[in-house]
C-alpha cells in the first residue's frame, strides 16, 4: 500500500572530506503530520536539511515529492517545490518592517514597483487564519523574538509553502512562547501543512510530534511513533546508551559568603538604559547559584563586570572579602575562575596548540616561565598532558593539537580543565553546555557538582531551562538588567520561572530600580 | 553673488551625484572608499572625449561626454567589484588603493594623450574650452549648466529606485543581512555588483561635472582634490537626504548636518565580504 508522503528522502548519503555526514538516511514525511528529527549535535540533522533545501547535493539517494523524483539544486528549487524553512538563527533584515521582510524575494511588482497594499492584505489574512499575531509595520529590531519567529513563519506561508521545516525553533523562546509555538504548529497541520521539526529537546517532541526519526553520528537509527515510546527510550536511541537525564546531586551545604555583589550597575553601549541595573546578590561556598533569563537581559554584561571584561559604572564586587571591582583581570586571576560564554572569543586562542591554551591563565607563573622570561616547554607539556589525562580531553595529537581542529565539546572540556584545575574558591560558568551534545552535557554538569561539593562557589549563567532547574541550588532571574526574583528549583515550576523571565512577574523583595 | 549661487549649485550637483553613487554601493553592503578615484577616472574619460570630439554638435557632445565619463567610471569600479565581491578583499584597502592608482594613472594617461598629439607637449593638463560651452546656457550673467538638471533627475530617480522598487528592497537587504537575502534566493553577489557598478556610473558622472564646473582645463596631477571624500562624508552624515544641499552652500550644510544626524546608521553588513558558508 502506498502511503501519501509529502516528501521522501530515500537512502541519502552525503560525504564531506574525511567524514560521512549522512550515511544511508531515509526519512518520509507524511502529509499533515509533524515529523520530528532528533539527534545530537553533529548527528547530521542540519546536513540532511541542507540537502533537502538545496544547499548541498547528496552523493547517493533520491528525494521524492508526492511520489515523484525531484532534483533540488538550490534554495530556489526547494521554494518552487513548496519547501520552506525557519532557520535557527532568523534570517531577517533588522531595519526593515515585518511586511518588507515577508515579501522580500517574493515581491508583488508592477513594472518593477512594489505593490505593498496587496501584499499587506495577503499577510493580514494569513496572520488571521493561522493565529499569528504580528504588526506589519513594526521594525524587526523593535519586536520580540516570538514575533520575529512568527514573521519567519509568515514568510513561508506567504510563499504558499506546504512543507515547513523548523530548525531548533524553541531555543530562543520563553516557556510561554514555546506553548504558543506548539499551538501554532498544530494549527498549521490542521490546515493541511506538513512539518519537519528538528530538535534535541525530548519533551517538546513528545508533546507535539506524531512520529520521530532519530539520527546518530550520521546514521539513521529508526523512525517511531511518538505515542509508542517514552523520553528514556528516545534518548537511548539518540545517544546509543542509557543517559542520566536528571543530574545526580546531594543537597547543597552552603558555607561562607564568597561572592558579594552590591548595587552593581553597568551602562549599556546599545541603549540609554543600564544593561545591569543596581544588582546585588551573594554566592556562598558549596552552592551553585544560577542566573536565569532570556538572552540579552543583562546576563552577559553582568558577567563582564564580574570578570573584569568591562568596568562597572557603580557598585562593588567582593570575592573572599577582597574588593575586586576595579582590579585588572590579571590581578583577579587568583580569585576568579571563568568559563566564558563565547569559548572562541574569550576562552581559547584557536590557532595555538592545546598545551598553550591549557596554561593561558598561568603562563607567567614561575612554574611555566623561567626567570629570564623563557617558556619552560617541558613543564608546560607535562602539565598539559596531565590535564588532558585527568579531564579526558580528546584531540587528534594530544598537547600539540591545534585547538581549532578540536570538536566543540573537547574545546569546552579543555577550558573547564584549565579553570577548575586552578582550584579557586569561585567559578563563573556561562552557558557551559551551549552547543554540546547530551553526553558532554552530562559530564560537565557532573564536574560542576563535584566542584561545588569540594566547597567552590559557583555562579552559573544559563539560558537552558532544564539546566537551570536541574543543576542549580538557587535561581536568580534577570529581566532587563535587574534581578526580579529568587527561586528555589525544588519548589518552583518552569511555568513560574517563565513568568519571571518574561517580566510578567516580579518578587516585591526586588524593588524596581531606576532604568 | 550670482557667481556664488552658480558655484554652489554646481558643486552641490557634484556632491549629490557622487554621494548618491556611494549610497547605492553602501546599501548593497560594499563601502566605496574609491569614489575619489572613480571621479578622477570619469573626469579623465570625459575630458578626453571632449578633446577628441572637437567641434561636434551640442547634443552629440553632451551625450558622448557623459557616456564616456560614465563608462570609464563603471569600468574602474569593477576593480572594487572584483577585489571585494569576487575575492573577499578588505574593502577599505581596495578603495584606498583605487584612489592612489587613479590620480597616478590619470596623470600618465593625460600626458601620453598630449604627447601623442604633439611630441613637445609634456603637460598633464587637458583643455576643453570650446567643447565645454555645449553644457552651458546663459540666463543673463547666470551660467546654467545642464549637469544641474542631470543631478536633480538622478536624485529623484535614486529615491524612487531605493525605496519604491523591488530592486531597491533587495539591494538594501543585501547590505543589512546578506544571509537573509540569500535564504530567500536573492543573489547577493549580483546585487552587490549592481550597487558597485551604479556607484561607478554616478561617480564617473560626478567627476566630469566637477572638472567642467568653473574651469576650462584640468591638471590631472591634482586628482579631484578630495571631492570624492567630501561626497563620502555627505553620504555618511546625510544618509541620502542630500537634496537639502541643493539649497545651501555645501560646507555649511555639512556642518549643520554633522550636528543633526546622530541617528544615521550604516548598513550592518557593510564592509563585510559575503561568504556563503558563514551562517
Amino acid at each position: 500500500m502506498q502511503e501519501p508522503y509529502a516528501i521522501e528522502m530515500l537512502h541519502i548519503t552525503k560525504r564531506f572530506p574525511g567524514i560521512i555526514a549522512n550515511d544511508d538516511v531515509t526519512i518520509q514525511l507524511r502529509k499533515g503530520e509533524i515529523h520530528a528529527l532528533l539527534g545530537e549535535n553533529g548527528a547530521g540533522k542540519s546536513t540532511l536539511m541542507s540537502v533537502l533545501f538545496g544547499l548541498y547535493q547528496a552523493e547517493e539517494g533520491e528525494i521524492r515529492k508526492d511520489g515523484k523524483t525531484v532534483h533540488i539544486n538550490n534554495p530556489n528549487d526547494a521554494n518552487e517545490l513548496g519547501i520552506g524553512m525557519v532557520h535557527q538563527h532568523f534570517k531577517l533584515v533588522q531595519c526593515f518592517s515585518v511586511l518588507d521582510n515577508i515579501i522580500l524575494g517574493a515581491e508583488t511588482v508592477k513594472n518593477g514597483f512594489l505593490q505593498k497594499d496587496e501584499a499587506r492584505k495577503k499577510v493580514l489574512a494569513l496572520s488571521e487564519k493561522y493565529g499569528l499575531q504580528i504588526d506589519p509595520d513594526a521594525k524587526i529590531s523593535d519586536i520580540t523574538v516570538g514575533m520575529q519567529q512568527r514573521t519567519e513563519i509568515l514568510k513561508m506561508l506567504y510563499r504558499d509553502n506546504e512543507i515547513l521545516i523548523f530548525d531548533e525553533p524553541t531555543a530562543v523562546l520563553t516557556p510561554q512562547e514555546i506553548e504558543e509555538l506548539m499551538q501554532i504548529m498544530k494549527n498549521l497541520i490542521a490546515e493541511g501543512k506538513s512539518i519537519l521539526f528538528i530538535s534535541h529537546k525530548l519533551n517538546e517532541i513528545m508533546e507535539v510530534a506524531d512520529r520521530v526519526s532519530v539520527l546518530r553520528k550520521g546514521k539513521y537509527i529508526g523512525t517511531v511513533n511518538v505515542a509508542d515510546v517514552d523520553e528514556a527510550e528516545l534518548s537511548r536511541m539518540m545517544v546509543g546508551r542509557d543517559v542520566q537525564l536528571k543530574v545526580d546531586k546531594k543537597d547543597a551545604t552552603p558555607g561562607d559568603v564568597i561572592l558579594e555583589v552590591n548595587g552593581l550597575t553597568l551602562a549599556s553601549k546599545e541603549h540609554k538604559k543600564n544593561a545591569v541595573n543596581n544588582v546585588s546578590f551573594n554566592v556562598r561556598a558549596g552552592e551553585i547559584v544560577c542566573i536565569a533569563g532570556i538572552d540579552g537581559n543583562g546576563q552577559t554584561e553582568l558577567v563582564y563586570s564580574l570578570t573584569g571584561l568591562e568596568n562597572p559604572t557603580s557598585g562593588s564586587v567582593k570575592v573572599c572579602g577582597r574588593d575586586i571591582t576595579h582590579e585588572s583581570i590579571r590581578k583577579r586571576a587568583d580569585l576568579v575562575a571563568h568559563i566564558p560564554e563565547d569559548r572562541h572569543k574569550h576562552g581559547l586562542v584557536l590557532d595555538y596548540p592545546l598545551e598553550y591554551n591549557m596554561i593561558l591563565q598561568r603562563y607567567y607563573e614561575p612554574e611555566f616561565t623561567s626567570a629570564a622570561g623563557f617558556l619552560k616547554r617541558k613543564e608546560i607539556r607535562e602539565y598539559s598532558d596531565r590535564l588532558i589525562q585527568e579531564y579526558d580531553v580528546r584531540s587528534g595529537q594530544g598537547s600539540i593539537t591545534i585547538t581549532r581542529a578540536m570538536s566543540g565539546g573537547n574545546q569546552q572540556k579543555a577550558i573547564i580543565a584549565r579553570e577548575i584545575d586552578r582550584g579557586l574558591k569561585f567559578l563563573i560558568a556561562v552557558q557551559p553546555t551551549r552547543g554540546l551534545d547530551v553526553g558532554a552535557i552530562e559530564n560537565i554538569h557532573a564536574q560542576l557538582v563535584a566542584e561545588r561539593d569540594k566547597g567552590c562557589a559557583i555562579l552559573l549563567v544559563s539560558l537552558e531551562l532544564s539546566e537551570v532547574m536541574n543543576v542549580s541550588d538557587r535561581i536568580l532571574v534577570m529581566y532587563e538588567g535587574e534581578i526580579v526574583g529568587e527561586l528555589d528549583p525544588k519548589k518552583t515550576t518552569t511555568e513560574e520561572l517563565g513568568l519571571y523571565m518574561a517580566g510578567a512577574k516580579r518578587d516585591p523583595q526586588f524593588q524596581k530600580g531606576r532604568g | 553673488m550670482l557667481l556664488l549661487i552658480q558655484y554652489t549649485l554646481m558643486f552641490a550637483s557634484v556632491l549629490s551625484l557622487v554621494a548618491l553613487g556611494g549610497c547605492y554601493s553602501e546599501h548593497s553592503g560594499v563601502i566605496n572608499l574609491g569614489l575619489e578615484g572613480i571621479m578622477v577616472m570619469g573626469a579623465l574619460g570625459g575630458a578626453m572625449a571632449m578633446q577628441f570630439l572637437g567641434k561636434a554638435p551640442v547634443i552629440v557632445t553632451i551625450f558622448v561626454v557623459m557616456l564616456a565619463a560614465v563608462i570609464v567610471g563603471m569600468i574602474y569600479s569593477c576593480l572594487l567589484g572584483f577585489a571585494s565581491i569576487q575575492f573577499n578583499a578588505d574593502q577599505t584597502l581596495v578603495g584606498t588603493a583605487m584612489n592612489m592608482l587613479a590620480t597616478a594613472a590619470a596623470t600618465i594617461i593625460a600626458r601620453s594623450f598630449n604627447t601623442m598629439k604633439d611630441p613637445n607637449n609634456v603637460s598633464n593638463t587637458l583643455q576643453y574650452i570650446k567643447q565645454k560651452r555645449a553644457f552651458l546656457v546663459y540666463f543673463g550673467r547666470f551660467e546654467f549648466n545642464w549637469f544641474m538638471v542631470v543631478a536633480v533627475i538622478m536624485l529623484v530617480v535614486g529615491y524612487i529606485v531605493l525605496y519604491k522598487t523591488r530592486f531597491g528592497l533587495r539591494l538594501m537587504a543585501c547590505g543589512e543581512n546578506p544571509q537573509a537575502a540569500d535564504a530567500v534566493s536573492i543573489n547577493v553577489y549580483k546585487m552587490r555588483w549592481a550597487g558597485v557598478l551604479i556607484s561607478g556610473f554616478l561617480g564617473g558622472l560626478g567627476g566630469i561635472v566637477y572638472i567642467t564646473a568653473g574651469v576650462s582645463e584640468w591638471k590631472f596631477e591634482v586628482g579631484v582634490a578630495g571631492f570624492g571624500f567630501l561626497a563620502l562624508a555627505v553620504m555618511i552624515f546625510g544618509n541620502l537626504d542630500s537634496k537639502v544641499y541643493n539649497m545651501m552652500p555645501y560646507i555649511i550644510s555639512l556642518i549643520v548636518l554633522a550636528f543633526t544626524s546622530k541617528n544615521s546608521a550604516a548598513p550592518k553588513a557593510e564592509g563585510i565580504p559575503y561568504d556563503k558558508s558563514t551562517r
